[in-house]
């Protein structure tokens, strides 16, 4: 989840209203985001993946003061006409989309250039999940000339001088070794052309979605409009990107423009900001929550959280992406009523408690064995190779992770712990018990397992068995029923000194699942 | 404490030990004239000097002993002595007692040059002559076999030597294999002012004492009129250890114990489980964050996964609500991503696979799980890769909000955790979502310990058939007992060491 760090006097001149350190620690942890931190003049949040409208100081106020309460319901932005429009021209398959919008009318500086690039990287991290949903280009308005258009090209035919670049660049060589080329060349792998935003007068704006050019890319303390595009994979996802883009540079100062994208014969005009209709059931809402709301309560709660109810519907903020069903409204309204203000209750009807019984043998197996002085270890499940077959001189088929970084924990134990044990069919709980001292030796076992048969009332006998861990004529298959389920022996030598250790060891381990089906 | 008492409370070994008592006299002598065993006095000297009736003085005094020639060279007379008698007979060349084989080389070397030395030999034209010197020489005892004589068989200090032997000692130890040189501890006793009056005493030492208690003297009554030994009961005693659970073992009882208490049934299943029941089955959609290489542990293999209803159901709902009322995730469902293995990166898949498998009959019902879940994390101080979790579920048509809130706090307040805050959260497979923080009472901070919620319609409906809530938490379990056992380092949990299994108190709550 991505951490953002807020200039706390922007936030708060956005909410228009100082508000003390102590309650804003409490209100933005109760509003949905995970506070790591606050100072005079920071703030800390982690933003919860579903909030990506909250990555800036813009959409975070607009959230915070709502919940605090100070200016509440829906935001009206409006859009003018910019009478501009993109042509898209063509395109690759895996790339074939494009929303676009003007802001003008803005004021940067270092501040917010540092906050709009800053919603940019944060955007680009969640919600188009590293560029692979998304690219967004942010240009300013005076250094292009409209119509663009949204067109492919070959590698080798497009040159311009990319961003943190010296000098002009081609395709091909941006891919390789430019660091936002090596960064996201493998989102669009294998494709012999790559999309591009071309102006009027044929500069190339950008290779979405790897980087913007520097001629034409690059927002400045003298920057006024801003035109913004967004292309990629998932309408949906451009379109949301694009509204808290717009919103936020709106909540800047800015007067928001629309532009015309034509596709063939088809026109969209964005961005879109009119709200989406929800159907709310109040009788729902109150079950769920257990409460009993009025509607106007339930209204209230909505304009709380930035949304808006009319005639039964929630209207959803066009920047929201995650109003899924009505459930996701009746969270809206549950924390707009504080998860601190529940009653608590837990459920009326009867119920009858049950212990697996698989478990319970287990446990009474273990406080035979503690009844007996033994001391239980609890160890990982992961292990490697080295000590599964190498130490133990044994070869056998171990179940392996495809992508652990510790290279020491790659694979699940086979055998030889207490615990749950893994092959490529099954995983199996073992029992597994050691006794090492300096004059320890197989009797002393096997007493120990006689007194476990008889606590548990089962008969077992030993055969001979030959166990590459084990030395040869002290080592047996413990039989119940005809069944072999484990073994007992004296470890041998040669693996007691590959772990390392001095005192003879004395092992015996059982099929616990076995065990308890013989029961 | 007076002398009659202190003698009451003598055992056996004490009092045989006391008579032989004077200052300045070592464990060996009074083991040589007492007839005990070493280890006897020794620990009766200890008992002692806890009644501070002696003092034992630790002295480190180096001794010698023979080592192998040496010990040869007692009975065979020493090398130079051999050479001298033969010569006496018949003169001799190097290169003849050399074939001869008698001598080791480096003794044979070493021989000649030390009777050259003395003038017991000359050299003439290479060959080896005996002078009058020598022939004298034949008849008296050498220093060297003197010292090998009086060092015999047993150990002696250095510090008993004379300044002759010491000087014959530094000829001996050039030589191959001739002394051993070491460095022991000695105990040497100093009686006290109350060991001295003590020993003044000692006339009432051969009163007898009851030792044990044994069944025949009960029987026979044999005890009557007679003195009970006192014991040193404030003295150390032999430590034992009990056997043990595992101190997160026996947490986990107790946390299932609250389940239990509650009315829980308890739900069990496999670590390694395919993507669909870790994931898909619970709505995250396939692009999430959390089922990226770098989160999430896979494992080699696949799941076939049947081509089944239930399938098409969570494909749907993906892909576009199905009939839950949702617009799911609009997005292609890809059956090769759900078919993965991964090693379970929370207990909410045995949630999954129960609700799949339930009747609607056995509604209202309440589940519970303690198992271990896996992440990619490297190992250090505050993370694990595998560690425990405890999941509920309530599935019942009235279950709400208020009654996730009661059983929370409920289950907190029974860790012993009284004050906790409910967060709003997010996870893609409830709604609402919360987040539990506990008030450490000590450290004064919220500390997060686990994710819950109502499961969304689109979790619920494809897995049960029908929409109903469903209540539903995960909580961690490491952070209330590295809590509870004062640990800081989370790897102590698992590594196992035996002094601290045996050390660690039990869990009481």
């Amino acid at each position: 989840m991505p951490t953002v760090t807020l200039n706390r006097n922007v936030v708060e001149s956005l909410i228009g209203k100082k508000t003390p350190i102590e309650k804003l620690r409490d209100r933005i942890s109760m509003l949905g985001t995970d506070l790591e931190s606050i100072s005079d003049t920071e703030i800390v949040v982690e933003i919860f993946p579903n909030r990506p409208d909250m990555l800036c100081e813009q959409g975070f106020a607009r959230a915070l003061s709502s919940f605090l309460n100070i200016k509440t319901g829906l935001k009206n932005y409006t859009v003018q006409k910019s009478g501009y429009f993109c042509k898209v021209e063509k395109t690759l398959e895996v790339w074939p989309y494009t929303v676009n919008a003007i802001v003008k009318n803005l004021k940067f500086d270092d501040e917010s250039i540092r906050e709009v690039m800053q919603l940019q990287e944060k955007l680009g991290t969640t919600l188009t999940r590293h560029r692979k949903k998304g690219g967004i280009g942010i240009y300013p308005l005076d250094k292009i000339k409209f119509p663009i258009r949204f067109t492919t090209m070959k590698l080798n035919e497009i040159k311009f001088r990319p961003l943190d670049s010296s000098k002009e660049m081609y395709a091909d060589e941006i891919l390789e070794k430019h660091p936002a080329g090596i960064k996201y060349s493998n989102i669009l792998q294998n494709q012999k052309e790559q999309p591009v935003f071309i102006d009027a007068n044929n500069q190339i704006l950008s290779i979405p979605p790897i980087i913007n050019s520097y001629d034409t890319g690059r927002i400045t303390q003298s920057t006024k409009d801003v035109f913004i595009e967004c292309s990629g994979p998932d309408l949906n996802i451009l379109n949301v990107a694009l509204n808290i883009i717009v919103t936020s540079l709106a909540d800047m100062g800015g007067k928001i423009f629309s532009i015309d994208v034509i596709n063939k014969n088809k026109k969209i005009t964005t961005p879109d900001l009119s709200p989406k209709t929800m159907n709310l059931d109040v009788k729902y809402v109150n079950k769920i929550l257990g409460l009993n709301l009025k509607e106007k309560e339930i209204k209230k709660y909505l304009m709380m959280m930035g949304f808006d109810y009319k005639n039964k519907n929630a209207l959803v903020p066009s920047y929201r992406n995650d109003i899924l069903h009505q459930i996701d409204l009746i969270e809206e309204i549950a924390i707009a009523f504080g998860y601190e203000h529940f009653p608590t209750e837990i459920t009326s009807f009867g119920s009858i408690a049950e212990e697996d019984q698989f478990e319970k043998f287990k446990r009474k197996i273990q406080d035979i064995l503690v009844s007996l002085s033994f001391i239980q270890v609890n160890a990982f499940c992961l292990t490697n190779e080295d000590k599964i077959n190498k130490k133990m001189n044994t070869n056998y088929d171990t179940v392996k992770l495809l992508n652990s970084i510790n290279q020491e924990y790659n694979a699940f134990r086979y055998w030889l712990l207490i615990g749950r044990t893994f092959n490529s069919k099954n995983e199996l709980d073992h029992l597994c018990v050691v006794i090492s001292n300096s004059k320890t030796n197989f009797t002393e076992l096997k007493q120990i397992l006689d007194a476990l048969f008889t606590a548990l009332g089962i008969e077992y006998k030993l055969d001979v068995l030959t166990h590459p861990s084990f030395i040869e004529g002290r080592t047996g298959s413990i039989i119940i029923k005809d069944k072999a389920i484990g073994f007992i022996g004296e470890v041998h030598p040669d693996v007691i000194l590959n772990w390392d250790l001095e005192n003879p060891i004395v092992a015996l381990e059982l099929n616990v699942n076995e065990l308890f089906e013989k029961l | 404490m007076d002398i009659n008492s202190i003698i009451n409370s003598l055992s056996p070994v004490e009092r045989k030990v006391i008579p032989y008592l004077k200052d300045n006299i070592s464990v060996k002598e009074i083991v040589s004239n007492s007839n005990l065993l070493e280890i006897e006095v020794i620990r009766a000297l200890q008992w002692l000097e806890n009644k501070k009736i002696v003092k034992i003085n630790i002295d480190h005094r180096s001794t010698v002993k023979l080592d192998k020639n040496g010990i040869l060279y007692l009975s065979k007379e020493i090398p130079e002595k051999r050479l001298l008698k033969i010569l006496k007979k018949r003169s001799s060349s190097i290169e003849e007692f050399r074939k001869f084989k008698e001598f080791e080389p480096e003794e044979l070397n070493y021989a000649i040059g030390s009777l050259k030395k003395n003038g017991a030999i000359i050299f003439e034209n290479k060959s080896i002559k005996i002078t009058d010197k020598g022939i004298a020489l034949v008849e008296t005892n050498f220093n060297e076999e003197l010292l090998l004589k009086k060092i015999g068989e047993n150990t002696k200090f250095l510090d008993e030597f004379s300044k002759i032997e010491k000087l014959t000692l530094e000829g001996l130890k050039k030589r191959t294999l001739f002394v051993k040189l070491d460095v022991t501890k000695v105990r040497n006793i100093q009686l006290t002012d109350l060991g001295k009056s003590l020993i003044k005493h000692s006339s009432k030492l051969k009163q007898e004492f009851i030792e044990s208690l044994t069944s025949s003297m009960i029987i026979s009554k044999n005890y009557i009129g007679k003195t009970f030994r006192h014991y040193d009961i404030k003295g150390i005693v032999p430590k034992v250890f009990p056997g043990k659970k595992h101190f997160v073992n026996e947490t986990i009882e107790y946390i299932k114990r609250i389940w239990l208490d509650l009315g829980f049934k308890e739900m069990t299943g496999n670590h390694i489980d395919s993507c669909f029941w870790n994931f898909d089955a619970l709505f995250t959609p396939q692009d999430h964050p959390a089922r990226d290489m770098q989160d999430t542990l896979f494992v080699e293999g696949y799941d076939n996964l049947e081509n089944s209803e239930l399938l098409k159901r969570i494909k749907t709902t993906h892909e576009n609500g199905w009939t839950t009322g949702s617009l799911g995730w609009r997005y292609k469902w890809d059956i090769e991503q759900a078919k993965k293995l991964v090693a379970r990166t929370h207990t909410t898949v045995l949630s999954s696979r129960t609700i799949a498998n339930l009747k609607k009959e056995d509604i209202p019902i309440k589940f519970f799980a303690v198992g271990k879940v896996f992440r990619n994390e490297t190992l250090d101080k505050t993370h694990l890769f595998e560690f425990y979790q405890t999941e509920g579920i309530v599935i019942d048509k009235n279950a709400n909000f208020k009654n996730l809130v009661g059983y929370l706090k409920t289950y907190f307040s029974k860790m012993g955790f009284n004050q906790i805050r409910l967060r709003p959260a997010y996870f893609p497979y409830t709604e609402p979502s919360l987040e539990i923080d506990i008030f450490h009472p000590v450290h004064k901070k919220w500390i997060e310990l686990g994710g819950s919620g109502i499961f969304r319609p689109e979790v619920v409906k494809p897995l049960l058939g029908i929409e109903i809530p469903v209540l539903a938490w995960g909580l961690s379990v490491e952070r209330l007992i590295t809590d509870y056992y004062g640990f800081t380092d989370l790897r102590d949990l698992y590594s196992n060491d035996l002094k601290k299994l045996r050390s660690t108190k039990v869990w009481i709550k």
